[in-house]
Order: C-alpha cells, then structure tokens, then sequence
C-alpha cells in the first residue's frame, strides 16, 4: 500500500496542481513534493527494519499477454526514489521566485515527470517499466520545448526534436527485446526473466538491445550528441530534472534489466562497454574544458562522470556497483546544484556566456561560497560525496583492468581543470560590466543551496547507509550476473 | 578520547566560526578565535608527544566505519605514534606561531576574517593528513590541504595571474593524487586492507616484490606532486602568489613535506621496493640540484626561497631513497624551523618595502630592521650549514648517507648544498647590507615590524639555532635523540659503528663546512665587496638566460601539455563531436530505420499533437486501470 501511495501521490498531485491555478501552482507543487519526500522516508524506515510488506504490490492486468501491474522496492529501487523525492522539491524550490508562463502546466508536468520516473525505478514488470520509460519522456519533451531557455526557437525546436528522436529510437530496440523475451518466458515479471535461460546469441541481441536503449538515455558515447544541445536549451529545472534525475533511468536499467536477463551476452560485451565508457569519460571531459557557455560546460562534464558511472557497472564487481549507487545518488545532488548556480547566474546578468561573465565573488560573497563548495563536490574532494562514488568506481574499473582505470581516473585531472577555470572566469578576478548589479542569494536561493549542500557533506562523511540499503540489491543482481 | 577529537576539530571550529561569521567579526576578535583554537591543538599535541618522549603507548581510535560492505572496509580511525606527534609538533607549533604573525600581516586586508578562516581549515586538514590511520583517511587530509593551498595561493582572486597560480597548484596536485589513489588501489586490491597496521602485518611475512615496486612507485607520483619534485615542482614558485605567511606555513614547513610524511608512514613498503628507493633517490638529488642552480639566478625574494624549499625537500627526498627515514625526517624538522623563519623574514621586509619583492631594489635594510635582519641572518646560516646550527646536523647527515651509498649523488648533493649557501647569502647581502636602492618613499616608510611579526621571527631564529640537538650526529653523542624516538615507527638503519665511520663522519663534516665557508665568502665578494648587482630583464644571454628563466620547463609544458590539450578541446568540439560523432549517429540511425526520410519530414506542431493525445490516453489507462482496480 505504501508503495502504491509512493507511485500516485505525484500523479494526484499533478492534477491537483493543474486545477489550482497559475497562482498557487509552485506551491502547492512544493507541498505535494515534499509530502512525498516524507513518505518515501517512511518506506526507508520499513526497509531499513527488514519490514517489506507494503514495499510490493501486484495485480493481474492483462490475461492475455500475461502482464501484471506488478510493483516492488528493493534497496536499489528505494534508493533511486528516494533521489528522485529528494530533488523534486528541491526542483520546484528553486523555481521559487521567478515567474515561470503557465505555471499550473509547468509545475504538473514536473509532477508527472516524478510519477513515471518513480514507476521506472519501482516496476518489476517489463511492460510497465517499457510504458513508464516512455511517460517520462513525454512531460520533458513539453517542458524543453515549450519553457526553453534559448532565444532561438526554431534551435530550442530542433535541440528537443532530436533528443525525442533519439530515445525514442533507443527505446523502440528495448520494446522488441521485450517482446522477444515475452515469446520466450511466457511473461515479462522480473522473476521469470531472471530465470529463463537462453542461447548465448539470443542474449547478446537482447545484451544489445537493452544497451541502446539505455546507453541513449545515460548517454554513453557515442550516442550522447542530442545531450549537450537539450541541456543548454531546455529551462533549468527541465535540465535538472533531466540530468538530475532521468539519466538515472538509463543506469538503473543496465543494473536491473540488462546484467541479470542477459548475462552471458553482457560478459561478451562488457569489454566493449566499458571502453565506450572511459571514451567517454576523457572525451567528456577534455571537450568541457573550452566550452564557452557555463550549461554546456556542465553538460560535458555530467557526460563524463555519468561514464565513469557505466563503466564501474560494467566492471561487474561489487565496488564498481556500490560507487554506482553512491555516485548516481551523487550526480544527481551536484548535478543540480551546478545547474542551479547557473540559474542564479542567468537570472541575475542574462547570460550564461563565461566570456562575458566575471568579478562576482567581490560583490556575492554567499553565492560564491555555495558555487565553490557545488564545484569541489563535482570535482569530487574527500568528505564531499561524488569521492566516495569516485573512489569506488575508480578502484572498480581497476579490478577489471589498471591501464583502464588511469585513464577513466584523469577524469580527477580534467574535472578540476575545466570545473576551476570555469569557477575562475565567471566568478574571479576583476568585476565586469555584464554583473554590476549581482544581488548575492535570496531567501528562497539559500535554502536550495543549504540543503544540497548538507547533503553533499553528509553522504560524503557518512556513506555507510546508503551502502548498507544497496548491498543486498547488489549482491542479488551480481549473482544473477557472475552465476 | 576527547583529547582526540578536540585536537582535530578546534581548528574546524575556528574555520567555521570564522567562515560562517566573517565580518561580522572584528578583525581582532577573529585572530583571537583563529590562534587559540590553533593554541588548543597545539597544547593537545604537546601533552601527546611528550607523553610518547616519555614512554607512553601510541593511541589508535576507531572513529567510525566509512567506507563499509563487502570485503571492503575502511574506518576512519586515528593514530597517534611517535611519527605522527613529530609532525602534529611541527603543524600545530609553527602552525600557532604563524597565526600569530598573520594577526599583525594581514592585520590591514579586508579579507582577514576569511584568512583566518582558511588558515585555520588547512590546519585541520594536515591534522587528518598526520593523524589518520589509514591511507584513505591520510588521503582526505591530502586533498585538503591541497584545497586550502588553493584558496589562499588565489587569496587576492581579483588578480588572475594568482588565480592562476591557484589553479596550477590544484591540477598538478590532482597529477600527483591520480598517482596515490593508484597506490592505494594497488595496496588494496592484492591486501584487502589500507590501514597502516593491517598493511604491515600483511607485507611482515614477504609480498610479491613486484605489487611493491608498483605500489611505492605510484604512491611516489602522489609524493611528487604535493612535495614539489620532479617533473611535478613548477607549481609551488608559482605558488607565491599567496600572502607570504602561507608561503611559509604551506608552502615550506608543513604541506609539501606530507609527502616526506607519507613515505615514512609508508617505510615499510618502501624498504621492500629497492628499485622505488633507488629511483626516489635520483629524483631527489637531481631537484635538488637543478632548483639549487635556478634559485641562484632569481631576483623575487620570495622565489629565491621557493626554489630554495624545492631543492630542500629533494635533498629529503634523497635520504628517504637511501632508507634513511630519520634523517628526512630530522630534516623536515629543522627545515621547518628555518624556512618559515626565512618566510616571515620576508614578510616583514616586502612589508616594510610596501610591497616590493624585487631584491635588487633593496639594500642596507638591517640599519632599519635589525630583527628582521638577525633572525633571517641566523636562519640563513642555518640552512647554509654552518656548523653547531640545526641545518648543519639534519644536511650533514644526509650527506653522510649519500656517501655511504652513492658518490655521485653524494657530489650532485654536496654542490647543491654549496648553490644553496651562495644563493642564500646572496640575498641576505643584497637585502641587508649595502645602500638602499629603492625609492625615496619606500625609503621613508622603512621600518622594523610589530612585535606579532618580531616575536615569531625571535621563536622561529631560536629554534633554526638549537633545533639540531635533537639528532646530535654519533661523533658527538651517543644516542641519536629522533631516531631513538622514531624507531617503534621507523626501525633504525643498521650503521657500521666504530672508529673508522667516525674519523669518516668527521671529514665528511669538515668538507660540507669548508664548501659552506666558501660559498658564502664567495658571495661576500662579489655581492658586499664588490657590490655587484644581478643583471636587468633581457640583460642577460646565453647559459645565464636559461637558468634565469627556470630552463624554459613552464614554457615546455605549455607547448607540449597545454596548449594541445586545449586545441583537442576545440577541435573536438567543433569537428569531432558536432560534426563527426553526431553525423554518424544520426546517419547510421536514419539509414536503420526505412522511415527515416518521413521522420524528418514530421513537423513538431504535429509531434506535439501526437504526444498530447498518447500521455492523454496512457493516463486514461490508467485512471481506468486504478477505477478497475477498487
């Protein structure tokens, strides 16, 4: 029951937002989500007591096809939700303060964006993950396109068309995978595709499969161009919720649905896959460096730690997989912040150009603090938590293979040089024209920037629960995998 | 146990205290805050050290498990040992005096309260660095410290030449870190365990030599990097840029001699890797040298002493390549002592100068500043040589063990060392002695320091002059006081003892003493007697040219690091990715997909129609689903 609350409050609450106006739509978005936020605590507390009643839930929907709507929360799985609880207040908070055109839309989009996000992580029947998959790219699609920040709207148009297209065709290979694999098991219940056994050819095509479909979304190289163009189009909190949250969908489907269905076709792969990945650690990062818009920037760089996230799944070992969790738990929070200290930065001069940016610090003391501390934390100093996921994915990809974890660890390099000599040019130095007028943090600013903040540092010191949920998820899914 | 945490977390206290408050503290409340709280690690540290002088038992406490499933498992615990109370002595003493000092320097900059800040930050993060007990945990206070030498290097951000220093310090720091988080991954992967404690029981009975060799090796690269070796050293001249007391506490007593730090934490690895110590060695005694050559050659007071610093720690480097610990460590010590003297000394002169640094623009300033003056005078005759000083011992021991095992690093090293007490003269003569050279203001404004900057210079002087008694060479004393000392962490290097090694041991001295003596004659004539003056920018040609511009290496890694990385960067961008990448992408997916020409033809208004009516009729699905479902 308490799953099912989980999955539909957003959903209610979406509507809920709609019919309240543009008025009260922030608000009572921030209300819902944080309700949300409190239950799925709730749900943290069942779990961390071993309580699993009310984590599952399943109904027979179909006869035929055999597709249940069937539901469940493992540590994995509540992990994921509960980032995506976590930031979706955070989300709307941040909104806070500026006047957003058609709020009642906007706000209940993000709301239903939450609804599916949530259904993907928590689904553990194939169907309805494939269907929540798609719902969730259907509110971002409206959000990037119809709230875009860029002036150009044919650009904003052709930016969010491609990235539709995209996963679109992405996710078209993973519905015939799950077609192929419901001929064979007779249902598309985890359990059942856990168990079924088959040819090593017929798992590298579903291995395949799966992989594109996720590695669209994540983005692994080289399918990551639609990337860097959505993000810099797209408002803020469409890009947040995007890189934030979304990409984790991508990542959460390789643990879940790609290692145990089709093991023998990953192990084929996984050399591949993880070079692909490193790729796109180094390409990610080296590209970073010169960008000239700070969105851009940003979205090089989410290229290259969400690579670094792959490639530490693809190690197939259990630190690569517990520095996944902890770094797409990581990601997300910092992700976000970067992403809102643009914001800050956009709303206050109008651009987001590094090169006509400067001199803030003299005149914005708290925002440069928090900016320094979001930097530090995607540069994954110790005691900020992207180290412990870094650490652990890093060493990770060494059990796999050294050579290969020294150049997915350049990545420690390349960050601070991108990361620093963005820091340097919009913030430092002597103050330009473009920021004579900088209000340093509202209230509401503040808030967004503190609680991101805590949560860098307390994930950073004490990482021990998260890793303590997980394991027993992760254990699960490598048995499946290693045999 | 409170004694532990409260040694650790005052620091952080008066970091946060004066991070958070800022200005709304006064300035002089917040060097009160930012100097006791140092003042309170520094009486922890001394009733832990001397607790061990006497005998006591080293403290290990397990604070919490961090990293914690599976076969991993990482505390975050705590060691107080003899290695570790040696240098909790030196971070938090020199640490408090140069607290003090900065009350007075930057006592008119409106960044103080975030100074202090800093200061009091970094100091919390060598404590971590020091106290862990554990690699990774040693590894937090390492990037730490390397966060704090950030920001106080690029303290002045409006400037963005300091930024850049700032930045450069940072980046080849993270090289370095690559290396050690190798090191560490190495050490884990075949020991399952990255405690000191656990490692040494692991290594006790034999490991395969080759996970060593690479395992030392990488943990080198990270020592490299912090401690300013070859090729990673370019960063800390640059490093200047900071105010002159960071200078002194970061960039010459504590921060860049962690990597000293960690191989002697680490001796028990190392001895087992020959070929690491071997290669430690030769790195050692070629920076020393080459930075030896370079800072004979500078005219920024401030860079002569970096380059002064950097050929130091490759003369520790050296001994710790020849198993000598204790001896890198003695010299880390007494380096300390002098150095930051030299620092401060510094300070209070560019102070008096309004700021300028360029000694051929001063002269005759000890008729001003005869504080400043003595105490500079007695640390440069310290890590000149000078017999019954500190730097005599600890430099007379290193050169002791070089000849025992390697004579041409012996003679590499003794001729850096002679460099080191021309140089060293050399500035002290064209600051001090003669007739002033600069403008009528500055010459108007000269002055001695407050007594916040004398009475540190004072403390600092004493202890380059008596800070040798604590390694009294065998000729002279039975025991070596720091070896005995340092022997549960460091086992003694087995000497060949008797008369021969000491009639050695004396010519050894005798030799190192007459180069001293003659280098500082030879800057005596050429910079008192004769009055030379270094030559002006562009005057010079030749060899000479070369050594002045630090033998093109910036230059070097511009060509050959920098700018094709930034080039990639572009090109990348603008040809690979947009064009080349996205083009095959798009075109192979087009080309897979028959439908792909009426895709593109699709206009978005009817994209939208279509999404509009699918998210309506999945929500409809399941609005009947739900209804259903009751």
């Amino acid at each position: 029951m308490l799953l099912l609350v989980i999955l539909f409050l957003p959903l209610v609450a979406a509507l809920a937002v709609y019919l309240s106006g543009n008025k009260l739509a922030a608000k009572v978005a921030l209300v819902a989500a944080v309700a949300e936020f409190g239950i799925s605590l709730v749900a943290l507390q069942h779990l961390a007591h071993s309580q699993f009643e009310g984590l599952s839930y399943t109904h027979a929907w179909i006869a035929n096809p055999n597709i249940n709507f069937s539901i469940a929360c493992d540590g994995l799985s509540l992990l994921l939700v509960l980032l995506a609880t976590f930031l979706v207040p955070v989300i709307i908070l941040s909104s806070f303060g500026t006047e957003q055109a058609n709020a009642r839309s906007l706000y209940a989009l993000i709301l239903l964006m939450q609804f599916a996000m949530i259904g993907v992580f928590i689904s553990t029947d194939g169907l309805l993950f494939y269907i929540f998959w798609e719902l969730a790219l259907i509110p971002i699609y409206f959000i990037a396109l119809l709230w875009g920040q860029g002036k150009d709207k044919a650009f904003i148009q052709t930016a969010t068309f491609k990235f539709f297209v995209y996963t679109l065709i992405g996710s078209l290979f993973m519905l015939v995978a799950f077609i192929f694999l419901y001929t064979k098991a007779g249902s598309l219940s985890l359990q059942s595709l856990y168990g079924l056994s088959l040819s090593p050819m017929e798992q590298l095509c579903v291995a395949l499969a799966f992989f594109f479909a996720f590695a669209v979304k994540i983005p692994v190289f080289p399918f990551h161009t639609w990337q860097a163009d959505t993000y810099t189009e797209a408002p803020t909190v469409g890009t947040m919720l995007l890189s934030g949250i979304m990409l984790k969908m991508g990542l959460y489907g390789l643990l879940r649905w790609l290692l145990p269905v089709a093991p023998q076709g990953v192990l084929t792969l996984t050399p591949y896959l993880i070079v692909l990945s490193v790729i796109g650690v180094v390409y990610g990062s080296i590209l970073a460096i010169q960008q000239k818009n700070i969105k851009r920037l940003l979205a090089y760089s989410s290229f290259a730690h969400v690579g670094l996230i792959a490639a530490g799944i693809f190690s197939l070992t259990n630190e690569g997989l517990q520095g996944a969790v902890v770094q797409m738990l990581a990601h997300g929070v910092n992700v976000v912040g970067a992403f809102f200290a643009g914001e800050v930065i956009l709303r206050r001069t109008g651009t987001l150009e590094i090169n006509q940016l400067g001199g803030i610090r003299s005149i914005a003391p708290r925002f440069a603090t928090a900016f320094i501390i979001i930097v530090l934390a995607s540069v994954a100093l110790p005691t900020t938590n992207a180290f412990i996921g870094e650490f652990l994915l890093l060493f990770g990809v060494f059990e796999y293979n050294t050579w290969l974890s020294i150049v997915a660890g350049l990545t420690i390099i390349l960050g601070a040089v991108y990361m620093l000599k963005m820091y340097q040019y919009v913030m430092l130095g002597e103050k330009r024209a473009t920021v004579s007028a900088f209000p340093d943090l509202t209230a509401s600013e503040l808030a967004v920037f503190a609680i991101l903040i805590a949560a860098i540092f307390v994930c950073g010191v004490y990482p021990k629960p998260i890793m303590e949920i997980a394991q027993p998820a992760l254990s699960e899914i490598l048995k499946h995998t290693l045999g | 146990m409170l004694t532990i945490y409260l040694l650790i977390l005052l620091p952080l206290a008066g970091f946060l205290i004066n991070g958070l408050l800022g200005t709304k503290l006064s300035k002089g409340l917040s060097g009160i805050i930012g100097s006791a709280t140092i003042l309170g690690s520094f009486l922890i540290s001394c009733m832990y050290f001397f607790g061990l002088v006497g005998g006591a038992a080293p403290t290990e406490v397990k604070v919490f498990d961090w990293i914690s499933f599976g076969n991993i498992h990482i505390n975050f615990g705590i060691l107080i040992d003899q290695l570790s109370a040696l240098w909790l002595m030196v971070v938090t003493g020199i640490g408090f005096l140069i607290h003090i000092y900065s009350t007075g320097y930057m006592h008119d900059d409106e960044g103080f309260q975030r100074f202090f800040a800093y200061l009091n930050l970094f100091i919390f993060f060598m404590l971590l660095l020091v106290l862990g007990n554990n690699f990774v945990v040693m590894f937090i206070g390492w990037e730490g410290v390397g966060l704090c030498s950030y920001l106080l290097i690029g303290f002045w951000y409006k400037n963005q030449d300091y930024n850049n220093a700032a930045k450069k310090a940072f980046v080849m720091n993270r090289i370095g870190d690559l290396g050690f988080l190798i090191g560490m991954f190495i050490l884990l992967y075949n020991f399952h365990t990255l405690d000191f404690n656990g490692l040494k029981a692991a290594v006790a009975d034999g490991a395969n030599h080759h996970i060593i060799f690479w395992a030392t090796l990488f943990l080198f690269i990270g020592a490299c990097g912090k401690s300013a070796q070859i090729p990673l050293y370019t960063w800390l001249p640059d490093a200047m840029a900071g105010p002159t007391p960071v200078s002194a506490l970061i960039h010459a007593a504590t921060m860049v001699t962690a990597g000293i730090f960690m191989i002697c934490r680490a001796n028990f690895l190392f001895t087992l890797a020959p070929e690491t110590l071997h290669i430690i060695a030769i790195v050692g005694a070629a920076t020393a040298l080459f930075a030896a050559t370079i800072g004979v050659m500078q005219n920024d007071i401030k860079k002569v002493l970096a380059y002064s610093t950097v050929s130091q720690l490759g003369l520790m480097f050296m001994a710790l390549g020849f198993g000598a610990y204790t001896s890198g460590a003695f010299h880390v010590v007494t380096h300390a002592f002098f150095k930051a003297c030299l620092f401060l000394g510094s300070g209070s002169v560019i102070h008096a100068m309004g700021g300028e640094q360029d000694i051929r623009r001063m002269g005759g300033l000890k008729k001003w500043m005869p504080i400043t003056f003595g105490t500079f005078l007695l640390a440069t005759l310290a890590i000149s040589g000078v017999p019954g000083l500190s730097g005599f011992f600890s430099k007379d021991e290193i050169l002791a063990h070089a000849y025992e095992h390697n004579k041409v690093l012996w003679v590499v090293a003794s001729f850096a060392s002679l460099l080191t007490a021309y140089y060293m003269f050399r500035l002290v003569f064209l600051t001090f002695f003669g007739s002033f050279r600069g403008t009528h203001d500055q010459e108007h404004h000269l002055h001695e320091s407050p007594l916040s900057i004398t009475i540190p210079l004072i403390v600092l002087a004493i202890l380059s002059v008596f800070g040798g008694f604590l390694g009294l060479p065998a000729v002279f004393s039975q025991t070596h006081w720091l070896s005995h000392f340092l022997a549960p962490v460091i086992p003694a290097v087995t000497e060949g003892e008797g008369g021969e090694a000491a009639s050695q041991e004396l010519m050894l001295m005798g030799i190192a003493t007459v180069l001293a003596f003659a280098a500082i004659a030879w800057a005596y004539v050429r910079f008192v007697s004769k009055r030379t003056l270094p030559a002006e920018e562009g005057q010079l040609s030749g060899p000479a040219a070369v050594v002045y511009n630090k033998y093109y290496v910036d230059e070097l890694y511009n060509v050959a690091v920098v700018k094709p990385l930034l080039a990639m960067s572009e090109w990348g961008y603008s040809v690979l990715d947009k064009i080349v990448v996205d083009g095959v992408v798009v075109w192979s997916g087009r080309l897979s997909l028959a439908t792909g020409k009426q895709l593109r033809q699709i206009q978005s208004g009817n994209i939208g129609f279509y999404l509009l009516a699918m998210v309506l009729g999945i929500v409809g699905i399941f609005i009947y689903v739900l209804t259903y479902l009751q």
